[in-house]
């Protein structure tokens, strides 16, 4: 809005530009003015659009020497391990970038719940984030399957047969995805082509993301509006490229923690062992990061129902914004929505460790208790405190909390009292 | 009336975690520890004891591979850094024992040839089927990656070589199948492979079942992840770059950011500034001269 | 004077770190374009054994070496001494035939036209010898190009004779 306008460097800059404005878009994300107070819990954007990328370098160069046939995927994949110059490298970071890129989404959306960045006016960019959030699931998924191990088969197995259960279009989807009556060579070779595709609808999607993000501004650790152009914001460059590059480079450390040291561990070893079709392994489990999905598919005791509760457990965060109607976006200023808050971390990451766990006894009861609390969350707690909760009062501006330091304010009165001679306590 | 529905929630999830730990703590599941061992390969700053390694090839090639098949590693591999590195003409030596099948030649037949170090490791069986019947139905599962596929890796490996035992009073065993403490369930299939001096090491290693089980173990590591060594190292240049150009990109975005700093707080005292006009506006005096 | 010093300090910070990303950047990239190098198994497969003890005088054999043929002739007296007896200037490429068959019995040349890359057809052309149907190239007993658009021989690979009866080529 205040951010001064491009202004073309030189004859062809200008030429081009006004055919086509990417210096004036390069410009306008150089200058774009963010809120100064932002944490360090702000910089996951920048951390996930570099996992994205990873995964797609890495990705393509996997595709180059990956084999998508049931009789030498697992081979090609061990080739790729023992033969192909830095394969090993490529295939650990592909794998272990998976697991570092929805950790990464996971504080990312952790952080918006808490902060209220996903209320009014940034809807979209919450919205848009589901729906990579969404095609995110559905990739890793469909690559889990394309080593060919004992997971990728029957994960693949457990999930394409429950979409039968949707009444009426059922059978035909899991038709549709097994291309055959079961899991089989077909099936592998359609989810190797849409694994392939759907990254490149992720990063169409990212860029809808940060555009709607552009156009409101971003949300900041106390939720209040900050005035754009003024010392409340910085120019993105070098502030926060510096900052977010400070953050991709911690983050780093810990994905190469796994790449270098410990590369199978978040993994299974199932999945080392061959698919075989006539052989179910003891405990079918996804990978870690669809664990919460898994136990509250397996919570409840229908197909149908299970299905349902599942996907509804996705997009029932897609009416967040109008469910919690409170008006105070920070939890900083929302004592009983922070409490509840955490509540849910612990819920989402018991129904994590228990979707590991066989569906059975003490695990299956607390299932139903972290699906039933999930649900409640969402759709009646929030709305409750949305109406009820008393919130505490808001600065008048992002600098408010810094003048508002104890101390300060004494200091302005007796600074004014000063030149009036004035009693500093009764301003007369 | 919300907070304290909140703090009853708090008590409910410390019973519910109390209830999970301890329903861990007390399961039936398998928890025999594995069998202790000092690997070389363990560790951030693992490498593989090249002696073993080769020790531990003798011990699959005269005891293992009339049953169980390597497919995924070649004979060169036996001579590639990072492993055994026989010599190039060891590695030679080891593939011409072995007969190969290839073709067609010109009469559309194929034939069998002396082992090259291009080739893969020759396979007791033609495929799973061949090899589960000429072994009781069990399939003597491929080892190329049986490392990684294991829950405990190398430890477990060791302890399963380790781990036949007779099995406890009025336990029942079919014909062929034998107790183990480690095998999940208990029962496996394979008769327990190696004893004391089933193999004799050319270069004098003592040949007890304990040092047998730990060269073919270390061996299998090796076939499982044989740039394990390549890893490691290039992990720890990564970490020291990483931490020294942490360093710097701190200290610069500090140094960026104090720029900023300074012009804020020039804003801070305009502001109290103008507020003390204000101040004395309100009081009815001449902003200008503070009487 | 401190204000020539800061400056300094300020810039030796960003330089250096400029510097140091920029040789992480460039360490990085390696892999990405290594990967695409020929792999260790197809390395593994640069040399081949060929068994030429069934092979005829004036009979040729084909074989596959990396993907491409490679023709192995024993050669007759005649075409022997017809390849020595060219004069150098008459050569487009000019080689002696000494040069391209040490043992002048045994002829190892890569079967692929100098032109676009074509196979040769053998026992044809003006030269008794090889003749490229794609744009008509002519190669005599020595696979020396003769006649047609090819600008040079046919390639001879690295080899050598392991026994009497046993070449490894690559």
């Amino acid at each position: 809005m205040s951010e001064e306008k491009y202004v073309p460097k030189s004859k062809l800059a200008a030429w081009f530009d006004s055919r086509l404005p990417l210096l004036s878009l390069s410009h306008h994300l150089r200058t774009y003015p963010t809120p100064k107070n932002l944490n360090y819990w702000w910089t996951f954007g920048g951390i996930l659009t570099f996992c994205l990328i990873t995964q797609i370098v890495t990705g393509v160069i996997l595709a180059m020497h990956y084999v998508a046939h049931t009789e030498h995927a697992f081979q090609s994949i061990e080739h790729i391990m023992r033969d192909v110059n830095y394969g090993w490298l490529m295939r650990y970071v592909h794998s272990n970038g998976a697991s570092m890129f929805f950790l990464a989404v996971y504080i990312h959306i952790f952080r918006s719940l808490y902060f209220g960045s996903y209320k009014a006016p940034r809807e979209m960019i919450w919205i848009t984030g589901l729906l990579i959030y969404f095609l995110m699931m559905a990739t890793a998924f469909m690559g889990y399957v394309l080593p060919w191990g004992q997971m990728s088969f029957w994960g693949a197995t457990v999930i394409t047969n429950l979409f039968s259960a949707i009444p009426f279009i059922g059978e035909s989807v899991t038709g549709w995805l097994w291309g055959g009556f079961s899991v089989d060579n077909p099936t592998l070779n359609r989810f190797y082509s849409l694994h392939y595709l759907l990254p490149f609808l992720i990063f169409g999607l990212v860029i809808l993301h940060i555009w709607s993000l552009h156009v409101p501004g971003n949300n900041n650790p106390i939720g209040i509006d900050v005035r754009k152009g003024s010392s409340e914001t910085m120019p993105f460059h070098p502030y926060m490229v510096m900052k977010d590059l400070f953050a991709l480079l911690t983050f780093l450390l810990i994905f190469f923690s796994f790449v270098f040291f410990l590369p199978d561990f978040l993994g299974h070893p199932d999945n080392y062992i061959p698919a075989d079709p006539l052989v179910t392994p003891a405990h079918i489990v996804p990978e870690w990061y669809l664990l919460p999905f898994y136990a509250i598919l397996r919570a409840i005791p229908s197909k149908l129902g299970g299905v349902i509760f599942m996907f509804a457990s996705i997009f029932v965060l897609a009416v967040l914004p109008w469910l919690d109607s409170s008006k105070v976006r920070s939890s900083t200023f929302r004592p009983i929505y922070r409490k509840f808050f955490w509540v849910l971390v612990v819920i989402v990451i018991l129904l994590g460790y228990l979707g590991a766990k066989p569906p059975e006894g003490i695990y299956l009861i607390l299932a139903r208790i972290g699906t039933a609390y999930y649900f409640i969350h969402f759709l009646i707690l929030l709305p409750l405190l949305s109406r009820y909760e008393k919130t505490d009062p808001l600065p008048m501006s992002i600098s408010d909390p810094v003048l508002d330091k104890p101390g300060v304010i004494d200091k302005f009165k007796k600074m004014a009292g000063k030149y009036e001679g004035e009693n500093v306590g009764t301003f007369k | 009336m919300l907070g304290r529905l909140n703090n009853l929630f708090g008590k409910i999830l410390l019973i519910i975690f109390i209830i999970i730990a301890s329903n861990s703590a007390f399961s039936e599941e398998n928890k025999a520890e594995f069998l202790k061992n000092d690997w070389s390969f363990n560790g951030v700053f693992g490498t593989f004891d090249r002696a073993s390694l080769q020790r531990g090839y003798q011990v699959y090639q005269e005891v293992c591979s009339g049953c169980h098949s390597v497919q995924h590693l070649s004979y060169r591999n036996l001579a590639e850094n990072g492993g055994p590195e026989f010599s190039a003409e060891e590695a030679k030596a080891i593939a011409e024992q072995f007969e190969v099948i290839d073709g067609p030649n010109e009469d559309g037949e194929m034939f069998t040839r002396k082992g090259r170090l291009s080739d893969k490791f020759v396979s007791p069986f033609p495929n799973i089927k061949a090899a589960a019947a000429a072994n009781g139905g069990a399939y003597p599962p491929d080892m190329s990656v049986l490392v990684k596929a294991r829950k405990g890796g190398a430890a477990y490996i060791y302890s399963l070589l380790m781990g036949y035992e007779e099995a406890p009073a009025g336990y029942e065993l079919d014909d062929g199948v034998y107790y183990n403490k480690y095998m999940p369930g208990h029962k496996i299939k394979m008769a327990e492979p190696i004893s004391d001096g089933i193999v004799e090491y050319a270069d004098g290693t003592e040949t007890t079942k304990a040092q047998i089980a730990k060269d073919v173990t270390t061996f299998l590591v090796w076939a499982a992840d044989p740039h394990l060594e390549a890893r490691h190292k290039m992990g720890f240049k990564v970490f020291f770059y990483l931490i020294i150009l942490l360093t710097l990109v701190y200290l610069s975005k500090q140094k960026i950011w104090s720029r900023f700093g300074s012009k804020v707080e020039k804003e801070e005292e305009e502001v109290f500034d103008k507020a003390e006009r204000v101040v004395t506006e309100y009081e009815g005096e001449d902003p200008n001269t503070f009487k | 004077m401190s204000k020539e010093i800061k400056p300094k300090r300020r810039d030796f910070l960003f330089t250096a770190t400029y510097t140091v990303g920029a040789v992480g950047l460039g360490v990085t990239i390696w892999p990405l374009v290594d990967q695409m190098n020929p792999d260790s198994s197809v390395k593994a497969l640069s040399t081949t054994e060929v068994d030429i003890s069934s092979i005829e005088p004036g009979k040729t054999i084909t074989v596959l070496w990396r993907g491409k043929p490679i023709f192995i002739r024993r050669r007759t007296k005649k075409e022997i001494a017809e390849a020595a007896a060219v004069d150098l200037k008459d050569l487009k490429d000019p080689q002696k035939d000494s040069e391209r068959a040490k043992n002048p019995e045994w002829l190892v040349m890569v079967g692929v036209c100098t032109h676009l890359g074509c196979v040769p057809l053998g026992d044809k052309g003006e030269y008794k010898a090889w003749f490229c149907p794609c744009h008509g190239s002519h190669y005599d007993s020595s696979g020396r190009i003769r006649k047609g658009p090819a600008p040079k021989n046919l390639e001879i690979p690295k080899y050598e004779f392991v026994d009497n009866n046993t070449i490894k080529i690559g």
